[in-house]
């Protein structure tokens, strides 16, 4: 009895995201039947905001190909894109998409609706441009490139902010050409309202890592804690989520319980999840006590944690701003400076770059960052190597030993210490 | 102009530049010290392939010099540490060189938005090389908004500013035009160099041709801008006789260079290429950028509009794939050879597409893969031998 009282939130975070993750599926797989408009895009700084006023279903590749990894059949699609000609060394992600294509667009979340639009939201991965060349050629969609800038300066520059807003003005008729609806303010700016909501609560819910111990383990759950934010953000059942996600990680810091029995190590996480094997590598870290405090993957879609609110006042530009603000889409010099103020303001004890082969966005810089991580600011710092998509180039010997080793010795370091 | 035939019909003049192109290229860290050593002063700005607007530069009174690994014989000892054995060799070999203090001379380096690996090696270059000026420039992808041309005159600006900070100047817009039209001069030189190859092949190596285009990259456009009048005055005095060899297109190697070796050996296995994507960027518009008015927006303009089809960009208003159809219908080629770098992305994305439209329209290919540092060959001969009968035989 007094156990019941004690987690009544226990799982809601992640039997809620599975409702509402199975909604938003069905209606995809209905859409084409029911003649409603379909409209594919990224996930990274995505303008679903936008697309929401015109009604449109939303599907995200990406989150297809995760799905399909976790699932453990990405291995299979990506052999049929292998064998109509992509090479075994670009991005999985992609390959898994068209072997899903070739295979009737059936995968573990349903049939999928082809799209009446493709938006490719271009922020930080010159592989999206590639990824929806290829759709547009097997579909026969409309394609907008919605272009934006890399910050190389550090922050938008103001032809970057022009640019893209003027981008977002041309899409918005584009919108309106295909679905009939007009472009309406109001309704943007309510729908704007929403996600800022959302992301208000999401950032208590990153933030409550800072705890010791931490309640939430901010690289294996938010990595499912986030899906409403990015595919979900600007709807009232996104609102609602986070409200039950905060509820139940409030409930978990008022017992001190969190994601592993004892929390012993902090570590920072640089990298996507390797999908197809996703659970053993989370007992991998399981079996060293180790909590993830913060990682970088959880704001491949936005990042808000430093500040960053969509704002209904400005509608349009704060998409724009949006767009630019997503992990991939900083260069090394921001990306470096979140992971060492994570460490800091953490309290990490270490951290771990993944490197993933498919991804150059993300992998590219990883071993540079590993040298001054090591070098510069005196972290310890492990790195291992495997894939996001393709089941192949994940080794669990190898990983494991790199894993105890890398442990082993942080333990080693702290008896010496005390 | 002294001209002397030998024996074989050779135009000694044009062997004697070629070879004399061939030795600088072999060794382009030497030309930039030279040159540094003669300007005293100058500053010397490295670009990364595929395309810069070079004109900013060089009018910004700088010597723009492009920078493309370290070809086929240096050691990797330093930059494997630094990016993962799945990334394209020229990003690692460039940084290499670096690394190793070859471009000590270059006081700026520019990474455009070619692909992911350029955009993130810009970071790993800034904290490698704290001394150097790294500027990334964002070209777009969106080729049919209205602000295009606008964000792009913005970037080009910003380029123009961020170089001269380096020794207190300010752009001239008038010297960039004048750029602009010596730059075009040197582009209309090597279009003809192409047609000229197109119809005689055999009096024009594709191995040639490439020496001559990256020596340009090498050297002052004034200096190019001779060295190439001679070639065209002297190309015409060869007569090497055709060969029995079938006509092909050679894609894919846009941005990592090729051993000059391979491109040898792919005439040698029976092809004449007859057009290619090599140093693209270097002749990147078909047609001359206007000198009047605003270079920036010029520029700009020129790239939305006149940009050679590429795979590193999206496409504006011509597709790749029926780009790739002309060329092959325009030089009456048999064939296409796609030879991307290993790991290259948007090399090997792009040619399941292009390859589609071959297949559609029933043009053979052969498709394999190179990088630079390779030294053995002998598989890429073989199917190039292959694919060389197969056409003979079968047309
Ligand atoms: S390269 Fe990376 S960011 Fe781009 S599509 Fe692939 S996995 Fe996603
Ligand atoms: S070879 Fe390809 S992947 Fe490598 S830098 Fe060049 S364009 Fe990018």
């Amino acid at each position: 009895m007094m156990d019941e009282i004690k987690f009544k939130y226990q799982g809601v975070a992640r039997t809620y995201q599975r409702e509402l993750l199975d909604n938003w599926y069905s209606g995809i797989s209905s859409a084409k039947e029911k003649g409603e408009k379909v409209a594919y895009l990224f996930i990274s700084g995505n303008i679903a905001e936008l697309l929401r006023v015109f009604n449109f279903h939303l599907v995200y590749p990406e989150v297809n190909a995760l799905q399909c990894g976790v699932k453990k059949v990405a291995g299979d699609f990506i052999m049929k894109a292998e064998d109509v000609g992509y090479s075994s060394d670009v991005c999985g992600y992609v390959k898994n998409d068209v072997g899903l294509i070739l295979s009737g667009n059936k995968g573990p979340f349903g049939t999928l609706s082809p799209p009446d639009l493709l938006v490719c939201t271009y922020s930080g991965c010159m592989t999206y441009v590639k990824w929806f060349e290829a759709l547009a050629k097997t579909y026969g969609a409309e394609l907008f490139i919605l272009d934006v800038p890399y910050l190389r300066e550090g922050k938008p520059t103001k032809g970057d902010m022009k640019y893209i807003c003027s981008q977002l003005e041309e899409l918005i008729e584009v919108c309106e050409r295909k679905t009939g609806i007009q472009y309406d303010e109001d309704k943007l700016k309510e729908i704007l309202g929403n996600s800022v909501k959302a992301e208000d609560l999401w950032v208590d819910i990153l933030q409550s890592a800072k705890n010791e111990p931490s309640p939430f383990d901010a690289f294996f759950e938010a990595v499912f804690f986030m899906a409403p934010i990015y595919v979900l953000r600007g709807t009232e059942e996104c609102v609602e989520y986070y409200q039950k996600a905060k509820l139940e990680i409030e409930e978990r810091i008022q017992h001190k319980t969190g994601p592993i029995p004892e929390e012993k190590f902090r570590i920072v996480m640089e990298g996507p999840p390797p999908w197809p094997h996703f659970r053993s590598f989370w007992e991998l870290f399981k079996k060293w006590d180790v909590c993830v405090v913060a990682s970088t993957y959880s704001k491949v879609g936005g990042i808000w944690d430093f500040g960053f609110r969509h704002d209904p006042s400005r509608p349009l530009e704060s998409i724009a701003e949006y767009a630019t603000n997503c992990y991939t889409n900083y260069n090394w010099k921001m990306r470096s400076e979140m992971i060492k103020s994570y460490i800091d303001d953490y309290h990490a004890d270490a951290l771990v770059i993944h490197s993933v082969k498919s991804c150059r966005a993300f992998s590219v810089g990883q071993a540079d960052a590993r040298e001054r991580f090591i070098r510069e600011y005196n972290v310890p710092t492990l790195f291992i190597e495997s894939d996001l998509a393709d089941p192949r180039y994940f080794s669990e010997a190898q990983m494991r030993n790199r894993i105890d080793a890398f442990f082993e010795s942080l333990e080693h370091r702290r008896l010496v210490e005390v | 102009m002294q001209t002397h035939q030998d024996g074989n019909g050779y135009s000694m003049t044009f062997d004697r530049i070629i070879s004399e192109c061939r030795r600088k290229v072999e060794s382009p860290f030497q030309e930039i010290n030279k040159w540094k050593k003669k300007s005293r002063t100058g500053l010397a700005v490295g670009t990364f392939p595929v395309y810069t607007p070079w004109e900013i530069i060089d009018g910004c009174g700088m010597f723009p010099i492009g920078i493309f690994g370290g070809g086929s014989d240096i050691e990797i000892e330093y930059a494997d540490s630094l990016i993962q054995s799945f990334i394209c060799s020229i990003a690692r070999s460039t940084l290499e060189v670096g690394l190793k203090g070859k471009l000590k001379d270059v006081d700026a380096m520019v990474f455009p938005s070619i692909c992911d690996v350029s955009k993130n090696l810009s970071g790993i270059w800034e904290r490698n090389f704290p001394n150097l000026q790294v500027e990334f420039i964002h070209l777009p992808q969106n080729m049919y908004s209205e602000s295009a041309v606008d964000y792009l005159v913005h970037e080009y600006k910003r380029l123009a500013d961020n170089l001269c900070t380096m020794n207190g100047s300010t752009p001239k817009e008038d010297s960039i035009l004048e750029s602009i039209s010596v730059y075009n001069e040197n582009r209309a030189k090597l279009r003809e160099l192409y047609e000229f190859r197109s119809k005689e092949p055999w009096n024009l190596s594709t191995l040639e041709l490439y020496i001559i285009i990256r020596y340009g990259t090498l050297v002052p456009q004034s200096v190019f801008s001779e060295t190439l009048d001679k070639l065209l005055e002297s190309v015409l005095l060869r007569d090497k006789g055709e060969r029995d060899s079938v006509r092909v297109i050679l894609e894919g190697s846009f941005c990592e260079q090729p051993p000059l070796d391979m491109l040898h050996l792919l005439e040698e296995a029976g092809c004449y290429i007859v057009d290619d994507d090599l140093l693209v960027g270097y002749r990147w518009f078909m047609e001359d950028v206007s000198t009047e008015g605003s270079p920036y927006r010029n520029l700009a303009e020129a790239y939305i509009n006149l940009s050679y089809p590429s795979s590193v960009r999206h496409d504006g208003n011509r597709s790749r794939s029926d780009h790739l159809l002309e060329k092959v219908e325009k030089n009456a080629a048999a064939g296409v050879l796609f030879c991307a770098a290993k790991f290259c992305e948007p090399a090997l994305f792009d040619y399941v597409l292009l390859k589609d439209a071959l297949e559609k329209n029933d043009i053979p290919y052969l498709s394999f893969e190179f990088e630079e540092k390779m030294g053995v060959f002998e598989s890429i001969k073989t199917q190039v031998e292959t694919f060389v009968e197969s056409i003979l035989f079968f047309s």
